[in-house]
């Protein structure tokens, strides 16, 4: 049984008690742990998204390290360009990139390819919530199958945009998944990708209570949820190793049934059953083929 | 140290004095020569800087902002439809108050392809908060590189600035260049508003109306500034190195009936239009308006102007022409010419003067 006691988190707290996060948002938890892990030598580049409104009103910050915010495609960029001045300073100041799916999948994925490839030295954080949240929940490409946003109304056509495997292709020192409802998982991670030079990459599942239509307290919930029934495996790989994370080990060993989570969202109400499959056939098939890769066999 | 150098040479040596720390840049025609050359730089050692090579225009500014706002020194290079595709990125330096240096190989944009000079690009980022200086010879490229770091680093301005050189006109000539050790020229940046872990602040946050208009205006303030700042740093310039600039580069105006006003190496060639000009008895001056923002006050009393704009804003008007007789509430004769690399030589130029129709528009060599 894979749990979490308080008493296992850090004590430090880089986020203060104003910010203008909806009541439930696991954004700001995911990035509470982030900078808990990460310490007070980090500057965070956010580029448009809900973090933007998130951390206040100018002149007002809730956030007690520097948050150099940016255009909406730019965020890789201009880490870049930030992480370049640390070295070339000398300083070791830590410089996370944290960007939602629509700034990571679609219109800034130029920009990361770009800084991956180029071997720069810094941590891209994606924080997924499945849709444009700041602008009121529009389809981005990681919006899953099925899905209702206000975009697609009758439920989205296509499937999530595979960002781990396009990420994967830059061949990078570290990657690794996790979602707001593990926060030792996520802190592990986060202390792991710092530690090394180079770009490395987390895409973290962050459940929206208005975006995914559920009850705010069920936050934790659904997070759970989604790695219990193998929607979203938590996994990290070292250039072409993979590791299957503890919770996504057990959720192998004894799947929850996948209509569990999809039942819990208003955003999936009135699926078809040949959706709810494809979004089933799909899981199966991403957990197959990172066993493969854990054991080595492909 | 006399040399022989191109325009794009002379811009990667001025930076090499500049030396920044990092460098991001993309290639395009016919700016790519510069980004070579200090991508040499740096592999030879000459230049110790950081050299991002992106993958695009955006996000070569994006990086020279992410760099520059930690306080230290940025170049960036580019052209065109590399200015267009950064566009976003230029506003955001410039509302970021970042002291960043570009030049611009001024190009003209598509469809169709064109490579040759057009100042259209240069011109559509007026209105970016940058401030803009546009050159005509090589030694003018390079002088005008170091002089645009130092006045974009004065606390007064922390605005960035482009310098401008004609595509291929000036780009790829060669002429002679005085290299010099600048020395102090330009002193260590220091930049009050860098981001540092010591002192943990928003950046860009969301900012209410109230907030940003007084945002907004304080960028206008530091712009109406910039003129000492100009001034002050073009003095020491001539001072240190014997070579003297200002907002204009006026030829024979003094006693002149007419006057010629144009941007860029076309205000070169009106040099030799208006000694031609002259000789038939025609009392005209040449006045090429070299810092485009900030706009100067001109010297043009009573006289006729006549403006050339190598660019245009469609529905509107040739801009330089436009801006003039905003600024001065005068008339002129407007002619566009050299749009596209269209070659404008002396004799044409001297022929818009004799011809000239003051309260008219000409489209050079297309209009019957």
């Amino acid at each position: 049984m894979y749990r979490t006691f308080m008493s296992d988190l850090p004590e430090t707290e880089y986020i203060l008690k104003c910010t203008s996060a909806c009541a439930g948002c696991s954004t700001s938890l995911i990035l509470r742990h982030v900078l808990s892990a990460a310490g007070p030598d980090t500057v965070l580049v956010v580029p448009a998204c809900c973090t933007s409104v998130i951390q206040g009103i100018y002149p007002n910050t809730a956030f007690r390290v520097p948050v150099y915010n940016v255009a909406f495609a730019a965020a890789a960029a201009v880490a870049s360009g930030m992480s370049a001045a640390f070295e070339a300073m000398g300083k070791k100041t830590n410089v996370i990139a944290y960007a939602g799916d629509g700034g990571t999948v679609d219109i800034g994925i130029q920009a990361l390819s770009g800084a991956l490839e180029r071997g720069t030295n810094f941590l891209y954080i994606c924080y997924d919530n499945e849709a444009y949240g700041n602008t009121g929940m529009q389809r981005s490409g990681s919006t899953p199958l099925g899905a209702k946003t206000t975009t697609t109304p009758g439920g989205k056509m296509d499937a999530k945009k595979d960002l781990d495997r396009i990420v994967a292709a830059h061949n990078i020192p570290y990657m690794a998944t996790a979602c707001s409802a593990y926060p030792k998982d996520l802190i592990k991670k986060v202390k792991k990708a710092l530690a090394i030079k180079g770009p490395t990459f987390l895409h973290i599942l962050a459940p929206c209570p208005p975006g995914w239509r559920y009850p705010t307290e069920k936050t934790i919930e659904i997070g759970k949820l989604a790695v219990k029934t193998g929607v979203w495996a938590l996994y990290e790989r070292e250039y072409d190793t993979v590791t299957i994370s503890g919770p996504t080990k057990a959720a192998i060993a004894k799947p929850v049934p996948i209509e569990d989570y999809i039942g819990a969202q208003g955003r999936f109400k009135g699926i078809s059953p040949d959706t709810v499959k494809a979004i089933r056939l799909d899981a199966e098939r991403n957990i197959r083929r990172l066993t493969r890769e854990a054991e080595g066999s492909c | 140290m006399l040399k022989i150098s191109t325009g794009n040479n002379a811009v990667a040596a001025a930076v090499r004095q500049a030396r920044p720390a990092v460098i991001a840049a993309y290639p395009i025609t016919p700016q790519t020569e510069i980004v070579e050359q200090l991508a040499n730089f740096v592999t030879e050692g000459s230049l110790d800087a950081k050299y991002i090579p992106v993958e695009s225009e955006h996000s070569a500014m994006a990086a020279c902002i992410g760099a520059s706002i930690t306080g230290i020194r940025t170049f960036t290079a580019t052209s065109s439809h590399g200015l267009l595709y950064m566009n976003e990125m230029v506003n955001w330096a410039a509302g970021a108050r970042l002291p960043i240096v570009m030049a611009n190989v001024n190009r003209a944009l598509g469809p169709g392809w064109n490579v040759w000079a057009e100042h259209t690009d240069s011109l559509q980022a007026r209105d970016t908060g940058w401030l803009q200086v546009y050159v005509s010879t090589v030694q003018e490229a390079y002088d005008a590189i170091l002089m645009a770091f130092r006045i974009a680093e004065d606390k007064r301005v922390y605005l960035p600035v482009m310098v401008n050189l004609d595509g291929f006109t000036l780009s790829h000539i060669t002429q002679q260049l005085f290299e010099s050790d600048v020395g102090d020229f330009i002193p260590p940046l220091h930049l009050d508003h860098r981001i540092t872990p010591d002192e943990p602040k928003g950046y860009g946050c969301m900012t209410a109306a109230h907030d940003y208009f007084r945002i907004r205006y304080d960028i206008e303030r530091s712009m109406r500034d910039s003129y000492a700042v100009i001034e002050e740093t073009e003095a020491a310039f001539a001072e240190k190195f014997g070579r003297t600039y200002g907002y204009t580069d006026e030829y024979r105006c003094d006693d002149a009936d007419v006057l010629v006003i144009s941007l860029g190496t076309l205000g070169k060639e009106a040099e030799v239009a208006i000694d031609l000009l002259r000789e038939e008895g025609i009392k005209a001056g040449s006045m090429r308006i070299r810092w485009f923002r900030p706009f100067p006050v001109l010297d043009i009393r009573d006289r006729d102007l006549v403006i050339i704009d190598r660019d245009y804003s469609f529905g509107c008007g040739g801009i330089l022409a436009d801006t003039i007789k905003a600024k001065t509430k005068k008339d002129c004769f407007s002619v566009i010419a050299g749009i596209g690399g269209q070659e404008v030589t002396y004799h044409d130029i001297a022929g818009f003067v004799r011809n000239r129709r003051i309260g008219e528009e000409l489209w050079f060599g297309v209009d019957a």
